[in-house]
């Protein structure tokens, strides 16, 4: 080991001394969470409190399942998210095409127009949209979680900066082949988009798998809650009941937590994407 | 060529129609509606009535409550922001050598930004329990007593400040290290070469090189601080008393519990334009970065 190397070591350790506090600090409560999901209701209000139970259960899920309409909660949640993800990135991937390929009078005004609502705070648009669904009778159905999902100016914006980055040619050659242009989108553009569309197909999933406000305000029925507000509103109902809290939040972290370990390097590109869009 | 710019725009049109409806009735028209809004006097009963500045007026006029909600939310961003940035600064560029574990340790810190705001704040709400809480046994191991984190009003901006910058480290963290990839190694080795320690190369190479990240990750987060919501009202619901009542805590307050849509959608607009001129900043600062370099 030469010497540089050995000094590197040792150069590294006081990183490591204020890396592994953090990240303790960071995953232990999720270690916590989980642990005591599995201990019994009589385990959890003891003190000094023990990170595992003597006894290990599934109670809680037992719980959840059987007597809150959890599974209810989770088809919603699920549905919700992916009828968005697939309508978003449809439209999204259309509209960016349009936006970066092809060339049409006021084209780059209207761009413009999509970029300037990007900073608008979604709690603008929330009661206005609050109002036509009230009007429209969509209020507490799932359509209205559904609708504005449905295309954003930021899924627009992310596909319109991919496609840009693609060379004309690619389109030429078939253009003279007689190649229509919904042909040359679907059959040339669109395979080659699919690192694009897996970034936003992610970051759209998660978003409305996380969404906390407008299921809030949208949503009234019990049966028709998305997971978010369902599980919160177990600590109001049974609010002594943090097993099966603690039970419901293990499983609605998982299916992000999939997610993620799954495509990890498309969150990471989004993210870096979407904060160098500036 | 003409003829083809012809059929280009037709094709434009077939393609870009249900972006551009989604997008019309679900963004702009609101936003357009909103602004109309914010003139009017409206319970979602009655017909709505147009009393011009009414609504601006009384918020920062007669409104005590609104004043006081306008104080949380800078206090809770003048705290949140310096914190985020001074942590995920920090793990950045720890994460940024080469040493042992660093991709495990990037996935472990991403943890909490795939989560939800319902899965930290309540898993946090528990953690701070004051009798049987982890947190505060915790603190017993060094003879702390733990206050009641929630429901003092003392605390409870606090702990959720924490929550906040808790939550969002990792993100910012990954927009860091994407900056401080973009360093060139050989501006580091220069300092090395003229004997300079790791005080400099911070000093003189990462910190001036670094400036336009830092700078929009201020702004977003101080953008992301006037918009929080989940994590107030799923921790204290803006209590005890008003003490983490915030912007959007109040709006949805006046929207959804009193039905006041035209004082509501002020206070939404109010919002709207404090973001808007931390973006103008942010452009006029990328701008002018660009121009000296």
């Amino acid at each position: 080991m030469s010497k540089k190397k050995q000094r590197e070591i040792l150069w590294h350790l006081p990183l490591h001394l204020i890396l592994i506090p953090v990240s303790l600090c960071i995953v232990l409560p999720f270690i916590l969470m989980c642990a005591t999901s599995f201990k019994e209701a009589g385990e959890i209000f003891t003190y000094p409190p023990q990170i595992f139970g003597k006894v290990f259960t599934f109670e809680n899920y037992d719980w959840l399942f059987n007597k809150v309409t959890f599974l209810q909660y989770f088809m919603n949640s699920l549905k919700i998210a992916v009828i968005v993800t697939i309508g978003q990135l449809f439209t999204s991937s259309l509209a960016g095409y349009v936006f970066a390929k092809l060339k049409f009078k006021g084209r780059d005004k209207l761009f413009f127009l999509y970029l300037a609502t990007l900073m608008v705070p979604a709690h603008v648009t929330l009661i206005p949209n609050f109002i036509i669904f009230k009007m429209l009778g969509l209020v507490d159905t799932h359509t209205a979680l559904i609708l504005p999902g449905l295309a954003t100016a930021f899924g627009t914006f992310l596909m319109r900066q991919f496609f840009i980055t693609m060379p004309d040619e690619l389109s030429e050659a078939a253009k003279i082949d007689g190649c229509s242009q919904f042909g040359i989108f679907s059959r040339i553009f669109l395979p080659l988009s699919k690192p694009a569309l897996a970034t936003l197909g992610i970051f759209v999933f998660n978003g409305s798998w996380t969404d906390y406000l407008n299921p809030l305000v949208f949503i009234i029925s019990p049966e028709k809650v998305t997971l978010t507000v369902g599980v919160a509103s177990l600590q109001g109902t049974y609010a002594t009941n943090w097993g099966v809290l603690m039970a419901g939040l293990t499983i609605s972290v998982l299916p992000v937590l999939i997610l993620f370990f799954a495509a990890q390097d498309f969150f990471v590109k989004g993210i870096v994407m979407t904060g160098m869009k500036a | 060529m003409k003829k083809m710019m012809q059929r280009d725009s037709t094709w434009a049109g077939i393609f870009l129609l249900p972006n551009l409806i989604c997008f019309l009735l679900f963004v702009l028209i609101p936003i357009v509606s909103a602004f109309v809004l914010s003139f009017m006097q409206w319970d979602m009963l009655s017909t709505p009535k147009f009393i011009g500045f009414d609504n601006y007026i009384r918020l920062f006029t007669q409104d005590e409550i609104f004043i006081q909600v306008l104080v949380n939310t800078l206090i809770f961003t003048a705290c949140s922001v310096p914190m985020v940035i001074i942590a995920s600064l920090l793990i950045a560029m720890a994460l940024n050598q080469q040493i042992l574990g660093k991709k495990f340790y990037r996935v472990l810190i991403f943890l909490p930004v795939i989560s939800s705001n319902v899965v930290v704040s309540v898993m946090w709400k528990w953690l701070l329990v004051p009798d049987y809480g982890f947190v505060n046994y915790f603190l017993s191991w060094f003879g702390i007593a733990g206050p009641n984190w929630l429901t003092d009003a003392n605390w409870s901006m606090f702990s959720i400040i924490f929550v906040f910058v808790w939550k969002n480290i990792g993100y910012y963290m990954l927009i860091f290290l994407a900056g401080l990839q973009g360093i060139p190694n050989s501006y580091y080795e220069a300092v090395e070469m003229d004997g300079g320690n790791a005080w400099h190369k911070f000093r003189n190479i990462t910190i001036p090189l670094l400036s336009p990240t830092t700078f929009f990750v201020t702004v977003m987060v101080v953008i992301g601080s006037f918009q929080v919501f989940d994590i107030v009202m799923l921790m204290t619901e803006g209590g005890p008393g008003r003490s983490t009542s915030v912007m959007v805590h109040y709006l949805y307050q006046q929207a959804f519990r009193y039905f006041d849509m035209g004082y509501a959608t002020a206070i939404s607009y109010i919002l709207f334009i404090i973001v808007l001129i931390l973006t103008f900043l942010q452009f006029r600062f990328n701008k002018s970065e660009n121009w000296s370099s």
